[in-house]
């Protein structure tokens, strides 16, 4: 199959599924979940750009996203900026943070990075919980509507559709990046570091690019939400967020653009469908994630993607 | 096989999105949503809330529901997480589409669901603390708690009769704390009392003894007043006896369960702190109209669960009884009837204290709803 193919063929399923799935939404609360599923989903098909692809972990994107969220609400609510400019703000500080830490961390390998990653998703968060003048605290913030240019966007259905279009151009540029030069060097990266410098890629530079595009990524989707939402606490910056986004990665299908975006859209519901049989929310999750991680250790995606291929070889 | 099990797997994570079709009953049940943080860092409040409410709607569906329709109740947990609460919030009001909200553990998933009810023109009774829930008052939402501002007037009323007029106020930094702080900064002046020290700590810091001997050096200091919940107080206490102050201690409303007792242990002897009248129903006179209510509530719950009865499923009780009371008295279960009953409750006798609602407080506590009481030898004796 051409690669050309699959992608805008992906591509063109995903537009698909997101418009005609309305038709078995009966009121706005599916609205909602469906726009924090895609809201996961573009943060994760980050994500995987740097944890599939690159290699490299990151337990602290729920700062990023966070600091995206209380960026917006402190620029907006706070100085009055209109929130266009407030959320691009926002997401050129975390990208110049992103690039300033990610400098000297990504030297760091395996365990050792994944602690770095994690205490700046936590002083993010202690931050964000002490500064109660700026923050609001552990209550939160509340914060207005997203409007551009005068034109707001106002309820469930508007930011179903924003969230779509959003991920869909987020796919197509994480498709396009993955197939292109910095793509190429990144997976080299991830199959031997060494062997990469070697062939002339400059690693540490891939690297810290890859972590600033995808923290980008998180701060912008962390501005949309807080907008969306109207009032964000400091949990948002958690470790447990931090840990989810990972845990959607790998889920889905490190590696996999679309494996990325299951994995979000699964876990994203799963919750809420569980809800209905509240005490064994917890176990049931845990036990599909076990499932996975035993049976198929490449994620959802790239084993049913597998295992069809298989199917189809044998006949 | 192998293939088995994972078409197995892939099974079970199909049927689990499918969406679970509704049962539709004969007579259309009353429904009661609810958001509480059953598990999670706020868990101490939201179990004994949950346990409360299912164990009520049990009792009074068994004896025939209301307006001769059974009460349904639909708890999801936000696990402490605010922004995890609209989420519910909504699904509760467009989903399930219930009559009205009760729940609200913490300040945070209650603010977070507040403009929902607003918008959606759907009842909520919360069940937390802070002031800003009902001030400005906002037209669909009540709460049943007392304030962290009637816990600093009760305290410093104390101080007052006591002739103390300057203090040091050592305070949590978040949540309940800080908005303790804040209130107890804006009604001490009243009281005639001078904060001459103001010190803060973290939730989780292991102690708290230079906070507490800047205080102790501070001039003229008469008493110490502690605002906080969970671990931080029993530190604060413990801390406090070790530096050998002898200046009385008073902490809020927030540690008026057995734990603290039992975390902060000899340490304890002798703090004063205002209490509802749930945490000592035998020594309220028998006049008291609370006292029987208070007796009953703790005699069911204790039980019925085999643990210490707390405040917070207290509030829990009240909330469900004046919801309802109002569908009730509104004869339906049209919203904007039942929350003009809401606001109508009056004289309501609940765990918390007396409640009579009006448009311009949507609690309807008054001040004598708390109680000062003292610990002696691991026990709370009235002390008012």
């Amino acid at each position: 199959m051409n690669i050309k193919t699959a992608r805008t063929g992906g591509l063109a399923l995903l537009a698909i599924i997101i418009a005609m799935a309305p038709i078995g939404f009966t009121n706005t609360y599916f609205y909602d979940v469906g726009v924090n599923a895609m809201f996961n989903a573009i943060v994760c098909v980050g994500l995987n750009l740097l944890i599939g692809y690159a290699g490299q972990i990151s337990l602290g994107h729920a700062g990023f996203f966070a600091l995206g969220a209380y960026g917006s609400a402190i620029l907006t609510s706070t100085y009055g900026l209109p929130p266009l400019a407030a959320m691009l703000l926002s997401a050129a500080v975390v990208g110049l943070l992103a690039f300033v830490v990610g400098r000297p961390i990504l030297k760091l390998k395996g365990h050792y990075l994944a602690m770095a990653t994690l205490g700046i998703g936590i002083i993010i968060n202690i931050v964000l919980k002490t500064e109660s003048k700026i923050t609001g605290g552990p209550d939160g913030m509340s914060l207005g509507n997203f409007s551009v240019l005068g034109f707001s966007i106002v309820g469930d259905r508007m930011w179903y559709w924003t969230a779509g279009v959003l991920l869909v151009l987020t796919v197509w540029l994480a498709l396009n990046l993955i197939d292109s030069p910095v793509g190429r060097a990144l997976r080299a990266v991830h199959g031997s570091e060494v062997g990469a410098e070697v062939v002339g890629v400059d690693t540490s530079s891939y690297k810290v690019l890859v972590f600033v595009v995808s923290a980008v990524f998180a701060s912008i989707v962390g501005s949309l939400f807080a907008h969306k939402n109207g009032f964000i606490t400091p949990d948002i910056a958690g470790f447990f967020h931090s840990v989810e986004l990972v845990t959607m990665v790998v889920l889905g299908g490190m590696a996999s653009t679309f494996g990325a975006l299951i994995g979000a859209v699964i876990l994203t519901l799963l919750p809420q469908v569980l809800a209905a049989v509240e005490q064994y929310e917890a176990m049931i999750l845990g036990a599909i994630m076990m499932g996975t991680m035993i049976f198929m250790p490449k994620g959802l995606l790239p084993s049913i993607v597998a295992s069809v291929k298989r199917l189809g070889g044998g006949r | 096989m192998r293939n088995l099990v994972k078409w197995g797997a892939a099974a079970v994570v199909a049927a689990g999105l499918c969406p679970v079709a509704g049962v539709a009953g004969a007579a259309e049940p009353i429904k009661i949503g609810s958001i509480l943080s059953v598990t999670g860092p706020a868990s101490f409040l939201g179990e004994p809330e949950k346990k409360t409410l299912e164990m009520y709607v049990e009792r009074i569906n068994k004896s025939g529901g209301v307006l001769g329709r059974k009460v349904e109740l639909i708890v999801y947990d936000d696990g402490g997480a605010g922004d995890k609460a609209t989420t519910f919030t909504k699904r509760l009001i467009e989903s399930d589409k219930v009559d009205i909200l009760i729940g609200g553990s913490t300040t945070a998933a209650t603010m977070a669901a507040v403009p929902l009810a607003e918008r959606n023109e759907t009842p909520f009774i919360s069940l937390a603390g802070a002031v800003n829930i009902i001030e400005p008052v906002k037209k669909w939402v009540f709460k049943t708690p007392h304030t962290d501002r009637m816990a600093a007037e009760k305290v410093f009323a104390d101080m007052k009769k006591r002739g103390i007029t300057k203090i040091g106020l050592i305070s949590e930094d978040a949540g309940f704390g800080k908005s303790g702080h804040d209130q107890s900064l804006a009604v001490v002046k009243e009281f005639g009392i001078e904060i001459v020290a103001d010190e803060v700590y973290s939730p989780k810091d292991p102690d708290v003894t230079a906070q507490l001997t800047k205080i102790k050096n501070a001039a003229g200091i008469q008493a110490v007043f502690n605002f906080g919940f969970g671990q931080g107080p029993a530190i604060v206490t413990k801390n406090f006896k070790q530096l050998g102050m002898a200046v009385p201690l008073y902490e809020s409303h927030g540690v008026a369960s057995k734990d603290y007792i039992k975390l902060a242990g000899d340490a304890s002897e002798g703090v004063r702190l205002p209490a509802a009248g749930i945490v000592v129903p035998e020594q309220l006179a028998a006049t008291d109209p609370q006292k029987p209510v208070v007796t009953a509530f703790k005699k069911d719950y204790e039980a019925a669960f085999k643990s210490d009865v707390s405040t917070f499923a207290g509030h829990a009780y009240d909330g469900l009884q004046i919801a309802l009371a109002a569908i009730n008295r509104a004869g339906s279960t049209d919203k904007a009837k039942v929350r003009d009953e809401i606001e109508k409750t009056s004289g309501y006798v609940g765990t918390g204290g007396l409640v009579s609602m009006s448009a311009t407080d949507h609690m309807g506590l008054s001040p004598s709803a708390f109680h000062m009481v003292e610990i002696r030898k691991g026990g709370w004796v009235l002390s008012d």
